[in-house]
């Protein structure tokens, strides 16, 4: 083995793993975020009622979050997302309003948010719009669209039964399906064909498509499992709050779901991704925004910490995490 | 041709995008065993040679025989079935992935079972034999190919497709963008690959020294065709480059 053969520059151990467990730093920050608000204010994590909240805040965010993390690692986004959460509950009501039961209403739901992903694929895909430009005309659009057919005017979903507990309505339900979806969406990134060329058509989507892999088709997947996980999160979240709002959602949770994939260590850049790292990037914002709700910090104080956040873990994941890489550091 | 077999050959190749004609009728043979080095001009038609045998774009009109046989290559993965194998230029490494996962791209390892998880021990071992075998080096194939240097990468490149059983490899510009001792070290680990046996390749080169130093036979392409083929040991960088300079010569005579 001569020199040339061996690494440019020796990666160093710490340095290496600090570069490629983005998940490792931000549970980090998890945990120092949740022993600063235990100690500021011991309601915080160990009572019922706010670990509950906790948990209902970061579920949905999550959720989304895990969608729009298989996009951006081929270095797309759904900004269609929160409306999409909005519009899938509305299917479901008028399907159950018209006689399905309430299992296949939630099915037609889903399914429409589905089709909302299938035409965001289809046009960022084979008309090579960029999906910047595709998803910011369907939020206009799905958005209008669920004003005109709920009339602009919140429902009720279907109430007392345990397929509306099992959906969202029993307390912790939803963080339930959060995990399981986490540990689905994880094994489907890590562990299949499917996420591998997610990543590789990511990082290289010339070299991937000459080495045989169907970028086209993969893209178009995963907007179609976007939408459909955004659909499905505002349904959980109408049983939640027994509520089906047009106004719900919107781009309030679709940005924070972006949020939580960047905080989590997913560039938008693309070519690579964590989906643990977006669901502990849920569990940040949430603990920011419960922990200081709690010590009475108010919500136009938390945008800004948010924003700052989301820059400071930009910055840290292309330079900091670059230099780490190239061992300089 | 009548010892020794033919592992690929094109007769009359003309391929076309809109106006544009790439390739003016090329003809080539590939023996078994040999290395055939194509020279030739940014846009004399070595690109899109290169990814006609691969089955990436289809050649408007003309022959190809691969193993004796007539075959129009429809598709990457029917050449790749076929036992031709390509090394782009961009090398097609996927840089956030590890190693062994880049040398089984879309070829992964796949556990039996329903679920069709990937099998990242096997592949991580076969990936680590493989290199090991061609005299491949490197710290681990755990890291991400990001980490290696350009001539570890391209030799990743190489090894990824010799990994599948290749028949023929296709190089493009295996040795662009290098410098001397990592050129020598994929110069080392090409002609190993041929000592072995069972391989022919067509290389596309830019560097006529090195081109004579490692192909058996040279083949010289200008603004979509054919000019010149020789055994490489009957040629030399001045024949090559004086045919080359008449070419221009001929070319700037008429504005003058």
């Amino acid at each position: 083995m001569t020199d040339a053969q061996k690494p440019a520059k020796r990666p160093r151990r710490w340095s290496g793993a600090l570069g490629r467990s983005s998940e490792i730093r931000i549970f980090a920050v998890a945990l120092i975020l949740c022993v600063y608000f235990e100690t500021v204010n011991h309601d915080f994590l160990l009572t019922g009622a706010s670990l509950q909240n906790l948990s209902q805040f970061i579920a949905p965010v999550a959720i989304i979050a895990f969608g729009e993390i298989m996009l951006m690692i081929g270095g797309e986004i759904d900004l269609s997302a929160g409306m999409v959460f909005a519009f899938a509950p509305f299917i479901m009501y008028f399907a159950i309003e018209a006689g399905l039961p309430p299992w296949l209403g939630m099915l037609a739901g889903v399914v429409a948010a589905g089709i909302v992903g299938l035409i965001n694929g289809a046009v960022t895909v084979y008309l090579r719009i960029p999906s910047f430009v595709t998803t910011l005309g369907t939020l206009f659009f799905v958005n209008g669209l669920t004003l005109t057919i709920s009339r602009g005017t919140p429902v009720s979903p279907p109430e007392n039964s345990a397929f509306a507990a099992f959906m969202g309505g029993w307390g912790y339900s939803e963080i339930i399906w959060t995990l399981a979806l986490a540990a689905f969406m994880h094994v489907l990134l890590r562990h299949t064909r499917w996420g591998l060329h997610t990543i590789a058509s990511g990082a290289n989507p010339l070299g991937a498509s000459e080495a045989g892999i169907q970028v086209r088709r993969l893209k178009l997947g995963n907007f179609i499992l976007a939408a459909l996980l955004a659909g499905l999160t505002g349904i959980l979240e109408g049983f939640r709050i027994t509520s089906i709002d047009p106004q719900a959602g919107g781009n309030q949770i679709m940005f924070l779901a972006v949020a939580a994939a960047v905080i989590g260590g997913t560039p938008l850049a693309g070519g690579s991704g964590t989906i643990i790292g977006g669901l502990i990037g849920a569990a940040v914002l949430g603990i920011l925004n419960d922990g200081f709700t709690l010590i009475g910090i108010n919500a136009f104080t938390f945008n800004m910490i948010l924003g700052a956040a989301i820059l400071g873990a930009m910055i840290f994941n292309i330079h900091v995490v670059r230099l780490a890489r190239k061992g300089n550091l | 041709m009548s010892d020794v077999l033919e592992a690929l050959r094109g007769e009359d190749i003309v391929k076309r995008f809109g106006a544009v004609t790439a390739l003016d009728g090329v003809s080539l043979t590939l023996k078994q065993g040999e290395i055939l080095g194509v020279l030739g001009d940014n846009g004399a038609g070595k690109s899109t040679l290169i990814k006609i045998l691969t089955g990436f774009h289809q050649q408007t009109s003309g022959k190809l025989f691969v193993g004796g046989e007539e075959t129009m290559l429809r598709s990457v993965d029917h050449a790749r079935s076929l036992g031709i194998e390509c090394v782009y230029q961009d090398l097609a490494l996927a840089n956030s992935l590890s190693i062994y996962h880049n040398m089984f791209l879309n070829r992964e390892i796949i556990r039996r079972g329903p679920f069709r998880l990937l099998d990242n021990r096997a592949m991580r071992e076969r990936a680590a034999e493989c290199l090991e075998e061609i005299g491949v080096h490197v710290p681990s194939v755990d890291l991400p190919v990001e980490q290696l240097s350009g001539g570890q990468r391209q030799a990743i490149a190489v090894a990824r497709a010799v990994n599948s059983n290749a028949k023929i490899l296709l190089l493009d510009e295996p040795l662009a963008a290098m410098g001397a001792r990592e050129a020598g070290l994929i110069i080392d680990l090409i002609l190993r690959l041929k000592a072995k046996g069972g391989l022919s390749i067509v290389m596309i080169m830019h560097n006529y020294a090195q081109t004579l130093d490692i192909a058996d036979r040279v083949m010289l392409m200008q603004r979509g065709r054919v000019t010149y083929q020789r055994e490489a040991a009957s040629t030399s960088v001045e024949e090559l480059m004086e045919i080359v300079r008449r070419e221009y010569r001929a070319m700037r005579a008429p504005s003058h």
